[in-house]
């Protein structure tokens, strides 16, 4: 374990393109974003499974939306920043309300494009999403994740949001983990504290459990890579016997898997000390993604050392 | 398919009958705009669309969005009088928990898609006609949008793929009323020249009198006008066609009708529909 695979992203475009070679039913729109997407191979190999429309996310959305009610199983890829803000009425409307079985791909997602800025950074897509109904959302931690879902979207029979990020990441699972959109997969179980995070950010909770292991401290981590819907049942249990417990995320502490918790624990009776960590409200710092997180308290050494002075 | 045109245009009047009387009775709708709609949507309906109870689950068929969400009553009476549902259950419409609220909905049987806000449905029937080219299918798909709509950029990016893919599948069909909710829609925000814009995009572009049977049956079957491009129907209406005090008038865009106007609008319908017994 801990040894690092390729990005996600990669992983995505590859598990897609077998998919798509194995079912003619499968469509890809892109909005000028197959580069982004890692599609390139894609739209080379199966040049008619590919429908570019542009830079017009409202656009790709709706096609997308059309598509499927025309028989097809579509992955709409574009950078997650455009996808969710740009074309939110059009996820809300055409793909949510109508129930299309979409798998919307939000590439590039939150912090990844670091210094391009917030125009370009998705740290309000759980939130907004989770506000719909009939929508899943999932943010893939590792290459297992990252391709495993793409597997299980083939079939999935409700609207799919699923976010990548760019930078390759450590290999969390084994081969052959049992995984399921909406089950979260506990990657150590350990005592008095708990670490649940999803995405990009739960290697950063394993190397702080790494940390904390050296000081005589067994974190039980989660990978809750289904923000919605939220594994309660994995999470109550976990929480239930820790005594403090940190969500981490690459997203505003507004809206996302922190609240999500939160929302939980005060509606469980569950007595514990609780932080969130993910990016407050603020004019975000500017920096790669891993500076940027590094200075919104997530880096394993700070992730550690406020586990460390929460259990007292 | 021939179909008879006095048939139909009766139809026409029996419709506005049920949409003036669903409006009356729910005490809600988009009077104006159902009203100058509902000629082109008897037209596709009982003449060209071939959409049934029978079929609708079927992928190969012809599809219809209906864009301009807001007049809804006028596709909900056509859709009742094709057989999809019966009128007691359309007059529960506006019902707290009824299916049938102000805008369609798939809850609604023979309703293709979610609509109300505008500037979705077209980006929706290029991915159906997409869809169908990729089937090699012979199948169409119509779409209807208001005019007031087109000021929705996200209607000018869907064109952009449906020339693009050469979607001559495609039937854009413009219920130019000329009127939005605020007023004239050169006023508001002006859309003319339409015919060049939607030519300047791609398409091939007709005009027709949106409230006339004869006319419509005969552009609709005329059909792609050019292969390898899509079409767009420019409809020339009136906003809330058919009742002499609706016609023409702003106020009306969701106005409800008082007791005396439901009256004198029924009164007005049933002297024309005598002519057609």
């Amino acid at each position: 374990m801990n040894d690092i695979g390729k990005p996600n992203l990669e992983i995505f475009a590859d598990t897609l393109l077998d998919q798509a070679k194995i079912n003619q039913n499968i469509l890809v729109v892109t909005s000028d974003s197959r580069g982004s997407g890692k599609l390139v191979n894609f739209g080379k190999e199966l040049p008619d499974q590919i429908i570019e429309v542009g830079i017009a996310e409202q656009n790709l959305v709706g096609i997308s939306a059309g598509l499927s009610a025309g028989g097809k199983k579509v992955f709409g890829v574009s950078p997650a920043s455009f996808l969710t803000a740009r074309s939110i009425e059009q996820i809300k409307n055409d793909i949510c309300y109508s129930n299309q079985p979409v798998v919307l791909v939000g590439i590039s997602a939150g912090i990844s494009y670091g210094q391009l800025g917030s125009t370009h950074h998705s740290i309000h897509d759980f939130a907004s999403l989770r506000t719909f109904n009939n929508i899943s959302i999932v943010a893939p931690a590792d290459n297992f994740e990252a391709s495993e879902v793409i597997k299980a979207s083939v079939g999935y029979d409700k609207p799919l949001y699923i976010r990548y990020g760019k930078k390759p990441m450590m290999n969390i699972h084994s081969p052959g983990t049992n995984f399921q959109i909406g089950k979260a997969m506990t990657v150590s179980e350990g005592e008095d504290i708990t670490l649940v995070s999803t995405g990009e950010t739960v290697q950063r909770a394993i190397l702080a459990g790494e940390i904390l292991k050296t000081k005589g401290i067994n974190p039980t981590i989660i990978s809750m890579h289904t923000i919605k819907p939220f594994d309660k049942d994995i999470f109550i249990k976990m929480a239930k016997k820790s005594k403090v417990l940190i969500s981490i995320e690459e997203h505003s502490i507004y809206g996302g898997l922190g609240e999500q918790c939160a929302n939980i624990i005060a509606q469980n009776k569950i007595n514990l000390d609780f932080k969130i960590l993910g990016i407050p409200d603020e004019y975000i710092v500017n920096g790669s993604q891993a500076d940027v997180l590094d200075h919104y308290n997530m880096s394993p050494e700070k992730i550690a050392a406020l586990s460390a002075q929460m259990l007292g | 398919m021939s179909v008879d045109q006095k048939f139909l245009e009766k139809k026409s009047l029996k419709y506005r009958r049920t949409i003036i009387e669903i409006i009356y009775n729910s005490g809600a709708g988009h009077t104006g705009g159902s009203l100058s709609c509902i000629d082109i949507l008897n037209v596709l309906y009982n003449g060209i669309l071939e959409i049934t109870p029978n079929n609708f689950t079927n992928i190969e068929r012809n599809n219809y969005i209906h864009s301009k969400g807001h007049s809804v009553e006028a596709l909900y009476t056509v859709l009742c009088d094709v057989g999809f549902f019966k009128k007691e259950d359309l007059n529960t419409l506006n019902a707290f928990d009824s299916h049938f609220i102000g805008h369609p909905t798939k809850k609604v049987l023979g309703v293709e898609h979610n609509t109300g806000a505008l500037g979705h449905g077209l980006s929706v029937a290029v991915g159906l006609a997409l869809a169908k080219k990729k089937d090699k299918s012979k199948k169409k798909v119509f779409t209807l949008l208001g005019d007031g709509e087109l000021s929705e950029g996200s209607v000018w990016e869907a064109c952009t793929s449906a020339s693009k893919y050469q979607l001559d599948n495609l039937i854009v069909v413009v219920d130019r009323n000329h009127l939005q909710i605020t007023g004239k829609t050169e006023d508001v925000n002006p859309i003319e020249p339409l015919d060049e814009k939607f030519k300047s995009f791609g398409f091939n572009v007709e005009f027709v009198n949106g409230n006339n049977i004869f006319e419509l049956l005969e552009i609709f079957q005329k059909v792609p006008f050019t292969t390898g491009k899509p079409n767009a129907i420019i409809a020339n209406t009136i906003k809330g066609c058919g009742i002499s005090f609706i016609e023409n008038k702003i106020s009306w865009h969701h106005k409800v009708p008082t007791d005396e106007e439901y009256r004198n609008a029924i009164k007005e319908l049933d002297e024309k529909l005598i002519k057609y017994e």
